[in-house]
């Protein structure tokens, strides 16, 4: 390389004391340059210890951790060997970072133009007079609307991408020479990802810039960054151009997390990643990776393996880099279950609207027109007994509070929910039979939330089972050591409590749980959002098998259609809690369909460098729906008219079961690109 | 915005309509009135049924209860038991005093204790904040009798720098109160600093914590910046609550206090009332610690509305 | 952080309480309560003198081999009456406590699970309780009803428990918003068995740390009382009213109210330091977040 790099990590340790008193690292010697408009991605799982190396690289380790040993050279110095002061003046000034979640990382009593003018006065070389038009021209190049009115405001009054687009014009407000992202895009909607990746992109590019992008993406990372280094239980495994590490990466660990990504392009289940990454502290002798390994031989049992460059400029940890080519890559191969065609009807929700708000004592007297629009409405939908519905949207579309109707934790304000047997399903869960509470269960989105930490595994999946069976003692424990067999943890579970699980077991004791009842309809709040994406494909995987034995009705929530893609038979689109488009997978992911769709589709983001997603619409947020019309009316790229904004779209058949809810003519809404 | 605070203003009115309810009941239940207090041993035949004639006891009950709470609200709180004073009029001196002796403990307590919270916090596990802490365990712990003892032993007799045993009538001009204000609020202070103190140290400890005191540091604040501009105005919000309690405690009487160093205050009169059974003395005190707390509650939540921009917008999406 | 050992429910209780005696404050709070739970139990049999014998030769004197903390206004035994004056004190807050802990934190677990307008009218009765000044409800009874134990007793459970429901409601509150009690909802379970298997193991631990504290301020309360002259009464040997006589003759015989101020200030700290580490150990006490 010619120029020398901007930031220069080198053989990085970083550790904290255990409870034993004990050093335990959670960085092991990591090298990292970076060069002036240079970008690259740093890649791995939770855990991984990626956050904390981009931290490091501004000479920052969070409370309780330390450096152990090797430096962070920056402008010829040792980042750690700095004073204060001298660190206050390059952080925020020629380092920038942007934090994973601005909603947090903004001061919630300042208002954003305090903390703007703050960043000014610490690193801005303008007058001071100038800074309130800096402001607003730093505004204005993150592209957020009316940056005036932006000042004003306190940051919890903005949406989560307006939030994420200030930290980004705060960093730009030192005139860094190099940006540090932790996880930038994290937690926002997929056309707000693709907006704030893109806005990224071309300020690198404007400013050469150089970038440490931390992600656990490789979709993102294959976005913006020209070099990626991937990492494995806090440590580097392989480094290399973006391009090769994609295409064909010579560590099998990066393989197999490339396997285990969905991916919108091939119905198929992605390829699970067995095994789980060495706690801190663990024996770490033979190669970190073997006891995950396809190729792992005595030789990487017992010895460490050095990084070894090969040929396409990938720099990997493997003694076997030519063998890795051997490791399938391809989905599971997994026979994916299909419901049979006509079978009979499990569920069906007829004009559902729901409501949050609950109307007050004056609101009751008024005419139903001065109220807001319900969060949810016009929800008509029907489920065959074993099929898998998706239903896909961002934050906000309604999905959860759908799926929470159907568990009768939210009543619906209209509409009727009917079983397949044509009973009527009681819209209060208090208010149900026995039966039919069995007949539907829920699995959550997060499993540290929906499992009693304080019950044993035991004891979770006894709950179900007592109330339903009536099961005791022996009984009871052995059919709950069966329910484990059947999402693969073994009996020696039992005992443990949430605590003692990983996130992907705990999701399993939560799946479980769920088809301790033996259900027909089973609710998926998003479950595998909160997973790590190799854990993510064994769920996947796991549900796919319950599906072909129990022959049950899955109704899976997620804001991921890549996801919902690989698992669904028919998809559902929903806007702002209004159906847009509802058909087979294939023909949803196909053409026609609905501006929205389209929108959504593509956004998404794909580990490979070749993939390039279209940004159709701005991303403005919407809060509440509105009042008449399309439901899309204001971001619509193809709005034709008066028609979208006082007229409720009809629904328009296309093929067998597949219906589109908008005005322009279906063969218009095949073309491929309606910009 | 302004409907929520009505709400909470209206809610207030409800909680002292409640304590006048069962104050009034209360006083009903127990067993005797205020003839039999006043007549003690003649509490019996005619004597009996003139005197509760004259005071109007024979009326029913939600009459006599409309009746004192209708005087209440004006601040006229009949005359006390033995049928001859204002009760106004005593309680009055009472309340300037407890308010002196409070307004004391404040002054000096509010910004000590905040002050010592926000360093045992800064500086968390380092000698200072085990110092503070250790400190503030004790001085919660020990009773507020037994401090105060301990104080009048060192002061008043081992070092005689104040008199042992005053006894200032209630409606002396408030110079001639020194002596024994200066121990009873020292003890006070004592207290209410290590109560705040110990809010504010968890508080602070919680906000350095937070990303976006993170964040600050990472955008090269300097740290003296981040802790006053960033870390204490949020570590401070949830402090207002706490120290709104102390206030209405330290306002409500504090009984045992008053009572060691003999100070005239709210405090040492209900004690007073209580053993000559003065109920309507007794009914008059209730009522003014119970608005006084209501009102300081009151005056907390507004004020964190009002401070936090997150409460404040939260609310108005809502009302 | 995961551990692969699984912990027997009977041995938590034991746990805990090494894992408390493992910190400073856990071990010297531990210390206090036992030497003086030890004290109250064996005292009658250790005392060197009879508590209400009175000795009109040696009023207020000093300390000696024979009385170590001298004797009293009336000639008796301080010694004796500090080893016997925490009886009453142990007797009445140790079973009006855990009384106000268990009505208090289970109306306030059913509030905080049920909402609606029982919840808001219960509310806003516990906030005029909290409303009135505090030792007043105690006075009156006592003034009408005597001070015996039997009335001592209730009074304090019943004011005691309703500061409780308003801790235990916040605490259920919490719980009551975690996935787990939707997903225990939507099997069906009942309310009770909701609050039995889903809330109340997941508040018992706050309701615990707040019952030690709030020993701890009955204790106060108690003591309070006595020494105000509306407790315990003469001539049973109890602290607060011992410092009450003390004070009297402090310039003469400070040895007088020295010796039950140590002891209940003692006891009092040794109760809060306890407390302080069963929170530390239960990981209750804020802004301690671990790492990684």
């Amino acid at each position: 390389m010619a120029n020398p790099p901007l930031i220069d990590i080198r053989g990085l340790c970083v550790g904290f004391r255990g409870r034993s008193g004990a050093m335990l690292p959670v960085l092991h010697g990591i090298d990292l340059q970076v060069c002036r408009g240079e970008s690259i991605g740093i890649v791995g799982e939770s855990g991984s210890g990626k956050s904390t190396l981009a931290l490091a690289a501004m000479g920052y380790l969070k409370h309780g951790l330390q450096k152990i040993s090797g430096e962070v050279i920056y402008d010829g110095a040792d980042m750690f060997a700095r004073s204060p002061s001298e660190l206050a003046k390059i952080r925020g000034g020629q380092l920038g970072l942007i934090p994973q979640n601005s909603g947090q990382a903004l001061t919630p009593t300042m208002r954003i133009g305090r903390q703007l003018d703050e960043a000014l006065r610490l690193h801005c070389s303008l007058p001071e007079g100038a800074h309130s038009d800096r402001a607003i021209d730093l505004l204005t190049q993150v592209r957020l609307p009316d940056p005036a009115a932006i000042l004003r405001r306190y940051p919890h009054e903005l949406s989560g991408g307006q939030q994420q687009r200030v930290a980004i014009a705060m960093a730009l407000a030192g005139e860094p020479d190099a940006l540090l992202l932790d996880e930038p895009t994290t937690g926002l909607d997929v056309t707000t990802q693709a907006h704030i990746l893109d806005l990224l992109r071309e300020l690198a590019r404007a400013r050469n810039m150089a970038m440490v992008y931390v992600s656990h993406d490789l979709g993102v990372i294959a976005r913006v960054c020209d070099r990626v280094q991937v990492l494995y239980a806090g440590e580097t495994v392989l480094e290399g151009p973006v391009r090769a590490v994609l295409k064909s990466p010579d560590h099998p660990y990066a393989r197999g997390l490339l396997a285990s990504i969905p991916r919108l392009g091939d119905r198929s289940l992605p390829r699970a990643l067995d095994g789980r990454p060495p706690a801190p502290g663990a024996d770490r002798t033979g190669c970190v990776f073997a006891p995950r390994c396809a190729l792992a031989t005595d030789h990487c049992q017992t010895l460490h393996p050095p990084i070894i460059t090969g040929e396409a400029g990938q720099a990997t940890r493997c003694f076997y880099p030519e063998q890795t080519s051997e490791i399938d890559m391809t989905g599971s191969g997994a026979p994916l279950s299909c419901c049979a065609e006509n079978s009979p009807l499990a569920l069906s929700l007829n004009g559902v609207a729901i409501r949050y708000d609950r109307p007050g004592a004056l609101a009751r007297f008024m005419p139903a027109r001065s109220r807001p629009p319900a969060t949810v409405d016009d929800i008509t939908l029907s489920l065959t007994l074993g099929e898998t519905l998706g239903l896909v949207g961002e934050s906000g579309s309604g999905k959860s509070t759908i799926l929470k109707t159907i568990a009768g934790l939210l009543p619906p304000a209209e509409g009727t929910l009917t079983l397949g047997d044509g009973t009527a399903l009681t819209p209060r869960v208090e208010q149900r039979r026995p039966d039919q509470l069995r007949r539907i269960q829920m699995v959550f989105q997060n499993p540290d939330e929906s499992l009693n930490p304080r019950q044993s595994v035991a004891n979770i999946l006894g709950q179900p089972l007592r109330l339903y069976f009536g099961l005791k003692g022996r009984e009871l424990r052995a059919r709950a050591a069966e329910l484990l067999e059947t999402v693969r943890l073994g009996a020696h579970y039992l005992d443990r409590r949430p605590g003692q699980l990983s996130g992907g077991e705990k999701q399993r004791v939560a799946i479980a749980r769920a088809f301790a009842a033996t259900p027909e309809i089973v609710l998926c709040d998003e479950i595998t959002s909160a997973l790590d994406v190799s854990v993510q494909a064994a769920v996947l995987e796991l549900l796919n098998d319950l599906k072909a034995r129990h022959q049950s009705t899955f109704v899976f929530v997620s804001h991921d259609l890549t996801v919902v893609r690989a698992l669904s038979d028919r998809v559902a689109v929903l806007y702002q809690g209004r159906l847009c488009e509802i058909g087979p997978a294939a023909a949803v992911y196909g053409a026609p369909s609905h501006p929205y769709t389209k929108v959504l589709l593509n956004a998404v983001l794909e580990p490979d460098p070749d993939h390039v997603p279209h940004l159709l619409t701005e991303d403005a947020t919407e809060l509440s729906p509105p009042a008449c019309g399309c439901p899309f009316k204001h971001r619509c790229p193809v709005k034709i008219g008066r028609l979208c904004d006082t007229d409720t779209p009809p629904w328009q058949e296309a093929t067998d079961g597949h219906a589109i809810r908008c005005h322009i003519p279906l063969q218009d809404l095949s073309k491929p690109d309606p910009v | 915005m302004i409907q929520l605070l009505l709400r909470r203003l209206a809610l207030g009115f409800v909680t002292v309509w409640l304590v006048s309810v069962i104050i009034f009941l209360g006083v009903e239940a127990l067993p005797g009135d205020a003839c039999t207090a006043v007549l003690e041993r003649d509490a019996h035949g005619e004597a009996l049924a003139k005197c509760r004639a004259d005071m109007g006891l024979n009326a029913p009950a939600l009459a006599r209860y409309v009746d004192w709470a209708g005087g209440a609200i004006q601040g006229d709180f009949g005359v006390s038991a033995n049928g001859q004073d204002s009760i106004t009029e005593i309680v009055g001196y009472r309340v300037r005093n407890s308010l002196l002796l409070a307004a004391g403990a404040l002054s000096v307590g509010i910004p000590l204790s905040i002050l010592l919270g926000a360093m045992a916090g800064l500086w968390r596990d380092t000698w200072v904040d085990i110092l503070f802490s250790t400190g503030a365990i004790f001085a919660m712990t020990i009773p507020e009798f037994v401090a105060a003892t301990i104080l009048i032993l060192i002061f008043a007799i081992w070092l005689g720098w104040v008199p042992a045993i005053v006894l200032t009538p209630a409606d002396a001009p408030p110079l001639e109160f020194f002596p024994e204000f200066v121990l009873a609020a020292v003890v006070l202070t004592m207290i209410m600093i290590a109560h705040i103190m110990r809010m504010v140290r968890s508080s602070v400890i919680e906000v350095m914590a937070s990303d976006y005191v993170q964040m600050a540091t990472l955008k090269g604040v300097p740290y003296w910046q981040i802790v006053f501009r960033h870390a204490l105005p949020n570590a401070l919000l949830p402090a207002i609550n706490v120290i709104a309690l102390t206030v209405a405690w330290l306002l409500g009487g504090v009984v045992v206090v008053e009572v060691v160093f003999n100070y005239p205050g709210l405090g040492r009169l209900l004690i007073d009332a209580i053993s000559d059974r003065d109920l309507p003395v007794v009914q008059a005190i209730t009522m003014i610690v119970a608005a006084t707390y209501v009102g300081v509650n009151l005056v907390a939540d507004i004020l964190g509305l009002v401070l936090n921009p997150r409460l404040r917008s939260h609310h108005m999406r809502r009302g | 952080m995961s551990a692969a050992t699984t912990t027997p429910r009977r041995s938590r209780a034991l746990n805990t309480l090494r894992d408390m005696a493992a910190r400073p404050s856990g071990a010297i709070g531990l210390t206090l309560v036992t030497l003086h739970l030890v004290m109250a139990l064996m005292s009658p049999w250790i005392a060197p003198f009879d508590y209400k014998e009175m000795n009109s030769a040696l009023i207020l004197g000093g300390p000696s081999a024979e009385h170590l903390l001298g004797t009293d206004h009336l000639g008796r035994d301080v010694f004796t009456r500090v080893l016997l004056g925490g009886r009453e004190a142990f007797l009445v807050t140790g079973i009006a406590t855990p009384i106000a802990m268990l009505w208090g934190g289970m109306l306030g677990v059913l509030l905080g699970l049920r909402g609606g307008w029982i919840d808001e009218a219960m509310m806003r009765l516990v906030d005029a309780f909290l409303a009135l000044p505090g030792i007043l409800p105690l006075l009156v009874l006592i003034t009408v009803f005597g001070s015996g134990n039997e009335v001592l007793t209730p009074t304090l459970a019943f004011f005691f428990g309703i500061p409780v429901i308003r801790v235990a409601r916040a605490a259920a509150h919490e719980v009551v918003a975690r996935d787990f009690i939707s997903a225990a909802r939507a099997r069906g379970h009942s309310p009770l068995s909701i609050v039995r298997h889903e809330i109340l193991p997941n508040v018992t631990d706050t309701l615990l740390v707040e019952g030690a504290m709030r020993w701890s301020w009955m204790l106060l309360g108690f003591s309070a009382l006595s020494f105000l002259g509306f407790g315990v009464a003469p001539p049973m040997a109890d602290w607060g009213l011992m410092i009450s006589d003390a004070r009297v003759y402090m310039s003469l015989a400070p040895w007088g109210v020295l010796g039950p101020m140590i002891a209940l200030s003692s006891l009092i700290i040794g109760i809060n330091l306890s407390a302080d580490a069963l929170a530390k150990t239960l990981g209750l006490d804020q802004g301690r977040k671990a790492v990684v």
